[in-house]
């Protein structure tokens, strides 16, 4: 797999996936997308990433270990529902603010940040097991980052 | 953006909830946000132990202040995302779940302390208590869900969080007895999927309340009885009830042993905890219609149970056939269904959660101490541990339901509703199956405790431990004495038992707190 084509393909590959993925992750609020499914496209990329250059450079690349995101996501996402509690709703309920910058509103919300939540748990869970999964046999380079 | 003029009543809840009803919600999001924390910190081990006690303290606490507020004001509700029922997600606790909650905090905390001991830093670099309080967000979000596809997720949950656990050390006999775990487990979970689709196109409504409402309506025109049967393969098979308790004896002897503890306390409780609310509460007339079968299951359930106690060597895998008689048990107290047979199987629940703990406990610590598991191998542990041999034994008295334990109070509240109905062969089998988990602990006991250590002693793999830790002595004392407890003053938990058995016969209180107005269509 290691040829290179894709050698020279993935890296211009890699980042237009990774910036699909939060166009699909933004879109998802009104139209088909999210979280889950722009999560599933960045690991994705994160994974071409790693058939091209080996699973260590996909690890210094990303900088934290991909369950950290996903634990960070999770909390995200929890902390997001948890927030309704400041404001007397039941947990869970969708909180916006509408701050205008530049002359433009912009719809910020809790639910949103939920679907960051999402997309943050499912980059990392899967490019976890992708990582794992590609890595050469034998090396522990899991143990040693 | 301008609001839209319309009504919001229609579809949303606008009164604010009182401060209490966040109880019910809490539990379940303190133990994700801490497991979220824990995977963020997942290579500095230092912290994981004192991040996770805490977080099991609060628990406990919240649980606590939880059982309070529904015993004396009935059942609370929060629906997510402020949708009104039945289509907003409700979690609603009752007596039931609120004290199920508690029990398995309790003895979660018993287990994360128990951990530190028992768990290496590889094995919490691998992930252990992490995994431990996502698996208490699954227990806990099961005890207190309403809603029936919640329920569904809820075990999924702790059962993706149980297959860690369960390989923690990639051992190929872990490997080999999670592999049955899963597989069996799927099963029943896919089942139960099944039959909740199949609620779901009878009923239209997954709300636990709503189907309750619904149920008398629907009897005459739709196969209730069908779906009740799925309901109950599936519980039982999560429950580890004959003839699908294979996978039990299969697999709890593999893993470390805190995480047997946890698994033999809380994860066939569940299932009973479902069982008795999908039959007692949202089916009671299938439920009867059902009865006989449940019955001899129940009866096979702890006949097998305490044979296989009897014929068991290895004494992690004899506590889970204990286990298994245990279970029989409580699915009697279900076949018989009167309030008072249903307030047993509640108490026999609460206590197998805290003694079956604790005997996996006993049995990880004997181990240690004797450097083997077998039996055979086993001996002169009272003269090494005086204190733990004296605690061990309350511990297999409570088990065996011999007064003045706690396994007492369930075994005579079944017995008189069985033979309340007639049901003598039932009541037979609970006291032969009690009869029979004597002999098979009594044996551990002159074994392992009493007899003289066996020299020169057979394959001695592990070097045999000294003394006993605090880790393990504190744990163990405080659910001893948790037991003891319960058999000397069983008047407010029988009280309480009661209460949740008639909450569940008659859950006019569960369906007012859901819907507050008896509104909604």
């Amino acid at each position: 797999m290691n040829t290179l084509i894709l050698r020279t393909v993935a890296p211009s590959l890699t980042a237009l996936m990774l910036l699909f993925s939060v166009f699909v992750l933004l879109r998802g609020h009104n139209e088909p997308g999210g979280g889950f499914i722009g999560g599933l496209i960045a690991a994705s990329a994160l994974a071409i990433y790693g058939i091209a250059f080996g699973v260590p450079s996909v690890r210094r690349a990303i900088r934290f270990h991909p369950m950290a995101i996903a634990g960070f996501g999770l909390l995200l996402a929890t902390l997001s529902g948890a927030l309704s509690i400041v404001f007397g709703v039941p947990f869970m309920t969708g909180l916006w603010v509408y701050p205008v910058i530049f002359d433009v509103e912009l719809p910020l919300s809790t639910v949103m940040s939920f679907d960051i939540g999402v997309y943050l748990v499912v980059v990392g869970a899967i490019t976890s097991i992708a990582l794992a999964l590609e890595q050469e046999p034998g090396s522990d380079v899991e143990e040693k980052d | 953006m301008a609001t839209p003029a319309v009504d919001l009543s229609a579809a949303l809840i606008l009164a604010a909830p009182a401060p209490a009803d966040w109880l019910v919600v809490l539990p379940v999001a303190l133990m994700i946000g801490l497991g979220a924390v824990l995977m963020m910190v997942r290579k500095s081990v230092r912290l994981h132990g004192g991040i996770a006690i805490a977080g099991l303290t609060l628990l406990v606490l919240l649980d606590a202040a939880l059982l309070w507020r529904v015993s004396v004001h009935g059942p609370v509700t929060m629906v997510m995302g402020r949708w009104l029922p039945p289509f907003g997600i409700a979690f609603t606790a009752d007596l039931f779940g609120a004290v199920m909650a508690l029990a398995a905090a309790i003895i979660a905390l018993a287990a994360g302390i128990f951990a530190l001991a028992d768990i290496d830093a590889s094995g919490r670099r691998y992930g252990f208590y992490p995994f431990l309080m996502l698996l208490m967000a699954g227990v806990s979000g099961a005890f207190l869900t309403g809603d029936i596809f919640n329920l569904y997720v809820w075990f999924e949950v702790l059962l993706i969080s149980s297959f860690g656990l369960l390989i923690l050390g990639s051992q190929p006999e872990q490997i080999d007895g999670a592999l049955k775990y899963a597989v069996l487990n799927l099963i029943g979970t896919t089942l139960f999927l099944i039959a909740v689709g199949y609620l779901y196109a009878i009923f239209g409504t997954l709300n636990m309340a709503d189907i309750a409402r619904k149920a008398a309506g629907l009897r005459e025109a739709a196969p209730l009885t069908t779906l009740t049967a799925l309901f109950i393969l599936a519980f039982a098979i999560k429950a580890a009830a004959f003839p699908v308790n294979f996978w039990l004896p299969a697999s709890y002897h593999t893993p470390r042993v805190v995480v047997s503890a946890l698994f033999g306390g809380l994860l066939t409780k569940v299932g009973i905890y479902s069982l008795i609310r999908v039959t007692v509460m949202l089916f009671p007339v299938e439920r009867e219609a059902l009865s006989l079968i449940v019955a001899i299951s129940a009866a096979l359930t702890m006949l097998v149970g305490a044979l296989g106690a009897l014929a068991q060597n290895d004494i992690r895998r004899l506590v889970g056939y204990v286990v298994i008689a245990g279970i029989g048990n409580m699915m009697a107290g279900v076949a018989i269904g009167t309030p008072a047979a249903v307030s047993g199987a509640i108490l026999y629940a609460l206590h197998s959660v805290v003694t079956m703990t604790a005997l996996y406990l006993v049995a990880g610590e004997a181990g240690r101490l004797g450097g083997t598991w077998a039996l055979s191998g086993l001996g002169g542990l009272y003269r090494k541990a005086p204190w733990f041999s004296g605690a061990s034994f309350l511990l297999f008295l409570a088990a065996s339901g011999l007064p003045p334990l706690s396994g007492l109070w369930p075994k005579v509240a079944l017995l008189k509703a069985s033979l309340d109905i007639g049901a003598w062969w039932l009541a037979a089998a609970i006291l032969l199956s009690a009869f029979l988990i004597t002999l098979a602990l009594a044996r551990v006991f002159l074994l392992a405790f009493w007899r003289p250590r066996p020299d020169p002693v057979p394959e001695a793999a592990a070097p045999a431990g000294t003394s006993v830790d605090w880790r393990v002595a504190l744990p163990l004392g405080c659910l001893t004495a948790l037991v003891v407890l319960f058999g000397l003053l069983p008047e407010p938990l029988l009280d309480l038992a009661q209460r949740a058995a008639e909450g569940l016969g008659e859950p006019a209180a569960y369906i007012q707190s859901v819907f507050p107005g008896g509104t909604a269509r």
